[in-house]
């Protein structure tokens, strides 16, 4: 097995579910109504586990540091995230489309790796299967909610937030460097066949919410180079803040 | 202007006033949203037993935002929601129509001595059987 090209797979993921799931928890306690802020939170506890859940496989399969090492010992340099997940909250239409856009594009990955030729991989995405599935119904019931079933603000602020996050959505989808090595080996079926499911399956979605698919295809790479916005290492050092004061700690 | 600064630095970074100048309008119950009962069923072919509600705007989002208040601990496996406008309830006042119904033990399966009698044609049987 090509444990380089495995680790930069799971590395693109994992940076990117924890990073998200950080942002995600940045709206716990301050979410618009009290249901909502409970069901968005446990969303992000979710990503976090599927991150977890990845930093472990790297570790036993690919030698690459704990979890927890992995998690909280980086800087940003050395993030594979992409850009999109990097990005402040916003206003909550922001954090909602984010939230969709991620999500069709996470359960379109996992989907495809409930087949991968690592089974610890393929074994994890059935196991999740069920709650990547609660996420994108969470997802779209809000798109068609504020798109089709709200009043003209509420469709007007996501149409706008969609613009906005359409170049840093394609950004998700820019390869690592060892992209045909693993569609070769059977790990996953690479960027390319991903963004084009995901951009099938945005458009279906998104249709009983009336709110139009972005046609631009400008994409926000970088991130999986390990080059970042502005926003991400501030982020990083809010989030590791407790953990680097004494990294042997037990919990 | 002096702003609030809090251990939490999500709440530093709104640069509220920390001079409140009016007070705050409490808002008036059910202004936005209305509730639904929720109700959570624990196994297949079990009964759903009311659990709470959830404000919503409507059945979709109902159950959307049921699924993590009641059904994000423990085992479930379905889950209902009623508009809470639905559901057609008694008076609390006419709560005395019950008043007498604890005193009518002879109602309750418990106040049936049949476990002796029971015992007791068990026993005769059996003494039936071996003479």
């Amino acid at each position: 097995m090509n444990t380089a090209a495995l680790a930069d797979l799971c590395y693109r993921m994992a940076d990117d579910e924890l990073v998200l799931a950080h942002r995600h928890s940045e709206w716990t306690g301050l979410g618009p109504i009290l249901e909502e802020d409970i069901a968005f939170s446990s969303i992000a506890q979710d990503k976090l586990g599927h991150a977890q859940a990845l930093y472990a496989i790297m570790h036993e399969l690919c030698g690459e540091p704990e979890p927890d090492t992995a998690a909280f010992m980086r800087n940003a340099e050395h993030m594979r995230c992409s850009h999109f997940v990097e990005l402040p909250i916003g206003e909550y239409d922001f954090s909602l489309v984010r939230h969709f856009l991620f999500d069709v594009a996470e359960y379109v990955r996992w989907t495809a790796l409930s087949q991968s030729s690592v089974e610890p991989l393929a074994k994890l995405a059935r196991k999740i299967h069920g709650e990547l599935k609660y996420h994108l119904y969470h997802a779209q019931t809000w798109m068609v909610q504020l798109g089709a079933k709200g009043n003209e603000e509420s469709h007007a602020r996501m149409q706008s937030a969609l613009r906005e996050a359409w170049p840093y959505a394609l950004g998700m989808f820019e390869p690592g460097n060892h992209e045909q090595a693993l569609i070769d080996e059977g790990i996953c079926i690479g960027e390319a066949a991903t963004q084009e499911r995901w951009l099938a399956m945005v458009a279906e979605l998104l249709a009983p919410s009336t709110l139009d698919v972005p046609s631009t295809a400008d994409a926000q790479f970088g991130g999986r180079k390990g080059y970042h916005t502005d926003h991400l290492q501030p982020m990083l050092d809010e989030m590791t803040e407790v953990y680097r004061l004494d990294p042997s700690a037990e919990w | 202007m002096a702003t609030i600064i809090s251990i939490d630095p999500r709440v530093s970074r709104m640069n509220l006033d920390a001079e409140q100048s009016a007070p705050l309008e409490p808002k008036p119950e059910l202004d936005q949203f209305q509730t639904f009962e929720v109700f959570h069923q624990a196994k297949t072919g079990a009964h759903h037993t009311h659990v709470g509600c959830v404000h919503a705007p409507n059945h979709e989002l109902a159950l959307l935002l049921a699924k993590e208040q009641y059904g994000r601990r423990g085992q479930t496996t379905n889950l209902w929601v009623v508009n809470t406008r639905d559901v057609f309830t008694m008076s609390a006042e006419d709560a005395d129509i019950f008043a007498t119904t604890p005193e009518k033990k002879y109602r309750d399966v418990g106040a049936y001595m049949v476990r002796n009698k029971v015992e007791a044609f068990k026993k005769q049987s059996q003494e039936g059987t071996t003479e």
